[in-house]
């Protein structure tokens, strides 16, 4: 396989976009892109989303968007993997151009959740319709059966939950794109109203929407726009049971802990040697797992670790320095995308008032359903 | 929901319907056609045993739209004693007092309404024994 370097980036602001659609929201992203990279055309194209059928009643999301930024008859692919469609994209692009089948790809997500469908049962699509979905339960309702078993087993408490929530609303405040730019406090997230226990809503994510995308090429091309070039160190990938139930352990994570062997094999790294990383924190417990099965915290030691601010920025090792997925926002299908442009600006040292000092190789770990999809890139800023 | 889709599950929602891995015993619920630890595709149907324990829960404080009548409502893993897990609503309880551990029995409920004019569906849920 051949260098894959990443040379543009683009996104929209996260939020409640009322005025804008589908359409508008990735056409907007994937032109700053291009524009950032400099390029003047790409060779395929795609685009993660989770459910634009069920949110929109638009499906073909590859042509749609290919017809909409003019850029006929280049191959555009619509890629569903859950809330790690965008990773996965991300991945094809990289595939392709890895592969020597193509120069440049644009990698891209979106999603458009505000325009009226019954969120809850769309984002229930990515769970098992039959033996969990049929019994009532929801996403939140998910991962709070995972932080409930998390509490049991290590102790875990939910005001080490709630310093998740404080740390990525401290780190969003900073992002100009963000959709909630507000600091919050440990006493604000316990007090929230209850969605599913142990989780209040600002345990939760948000409902976005939002479009993300990125630019990979080949090193040649690269050196010939004379980028400095963010090179991806690894890709890899990793399902398990879509049931949470059919999985042996509760509390850890089995796509994440193989996708991250993976990973650091292929970059010949440990998680010591990475300066940030952007993790799915879907809900507060999401994250404390995920740092756990990087290999970041010993098991049962991630709310401890959150609590301890080893995850702020300027701490052991920087998570969600973006503001994640909470204060963000997750767009779903543009949430991959959108991790890969915070570590795209932070290599590139232009994450302004977020920025971790000298940050030189970032990690991006997004995951569908309960995790039984989980996509991990490394990215390196090189000279 | 298409009644036929609805059909098709019911010897697992009413009767606890499982396969058993004929080679290596692994029981899957619902059955499949393929064992996923030793790949087998013969095996044989067995019926759960209706008693467990709770392995974990959450209470259901908002629902999707089908359930938002029923809120707060219980629900978590449950593993049968036949080492079989899956996910139930717990009823008949007082949600605030539940806890991990707790010993369960499935039985025969009615779990939601196909709209205004469409079946009723039913299915297992727990209650404390």
């Amino acid at each position: 396989m051949r260098d894959v370097v990443v040379i543009g980036a683009g996104m929209t602001k996260f939020g409640e976009l009322w005025d804008k659609s589908i359409k508008d929201i990735f056409v907007e992203a994937a032109l700053r892109a291009i524009e950032d990279a400099g390029v003047k055309q790409i060779d395929s194209m795609y685009v993660g989303a989770m459910s634009s059928g069920l949110f929109v009643g638009q499906e073909h999301l590859g042509a749609v968007m290919a017809d909409y930024l003019g850029v006929t008859p280049i191959p555009a692919t619509h890629v569903e993997s859950a809330c790690a469609s965008g990773g996965v994209s991300f991945r094809q692009a990289f595939l392709e151009v890895a592969s020597g089948a193509s120069d440049i790809v644009m990698a891209g997500g979106v999603e458009k959740m505000t325009d009226g469908a019954d969120v809850t049962e769309a984002l229930a699509t990515a769970a098992d319709q039959e033996y969990e979905v049929y019994q009532g339960v929801t996403f939140p309702g998910l991962y709070a059966m995972i932080a409930h078993a998390h509490m049991k087993e290590f102790g875990t408490t939910r005001k080490q939950l709630a310093a998740v929530a404080v740390k990525n609303h401290r780190n969003g405040s900073k992002n100009p794109n963000a959709q909630f730019r507000s600091e919050i406090t440990i006493d604000q997230v316990l007090n929230a109203t209850m969605v599913a226990d142990p989780f209040g809503l600002l345990d939760c994510s948000p409902v976005s929407d939002g479009a993300a995308a990125v630019i990979v090429a080949s090193m040649d091309v690269a050196k010939k726009l004379k980028k400095k070039p963010i090179k991806v160190l690894a890709s890899a990938q990793a399902s398990d049971t879509i049931a949470l139930h059919s999985r042996p352990g509760i509390t850890t994570l089995g796509s994440v802990v193989n996708a991250a062997k993976k990973a650091y094999k292929m970059a010949g790294l440990k998680p010591s040697d990475i300066d940030l990383c952007e993790v799915h924190d879907c809900f507060t417990i999401a994250e404390v797992v995920v740092s756990e099965d990087l290999g970041f915290f010993k098991k049962g030691e991630g709310g401890k670790a959150a609590e301890k601010g080893l995850t702020a920025i300027g701490g052991k090792i920087p998570i969600n320095t973006s503001g994640g997925l909470k204060s963000k926002g997750h767009p779903v299908g543009a949430t991959g995308i959108a991790q890969i442009i915070e570590l795209y600006e932070q290599l590139n040292g232009k994450a302004g008032d977020r920025q971790v000092k000298g940050a030189r190789i970032g990690m991006a770990q997004n995951m569908g359903g309960s995790g039984a999809s989980c996509v991990i890139h490394i990215l390196e800023s090189g000279k | 929901m298409i009644t036929a889709r609805y059909h098709r599950e019911i010897p697992q929602r009413y009767r606890l319907e499982a396969g058993k891995c004929a080679k290596c015993g692994y029981v899957a619920f619902p059955p499949r056609l393929v064992c996923p630890k030793c790949k087998t595709k013969k095996f044989k149907t067995i019926n759960l045993k209706d008693e467990g324990k709770i392995l974990t829960y959450t209470i259901i404080r908002v629902g999707p739209d089908k359930f938002s009548k029923e809120t707060p409502y219980a629900i978590g893993i449950v593993e049968v004693s036949d080492g079989v897990r899956l996910t139930t609503q717990i009823a008949d309880v007082d949600v605030e007092k539940l806890k991990i551990g707790q010993k369960v029995k499935l039985v025969f409920r009615k779990i939601q309404d196909d709209g205004k004019a469409g079946i009723h569906m039913y299915g297992y849920k727990a209650v404390l024994v």
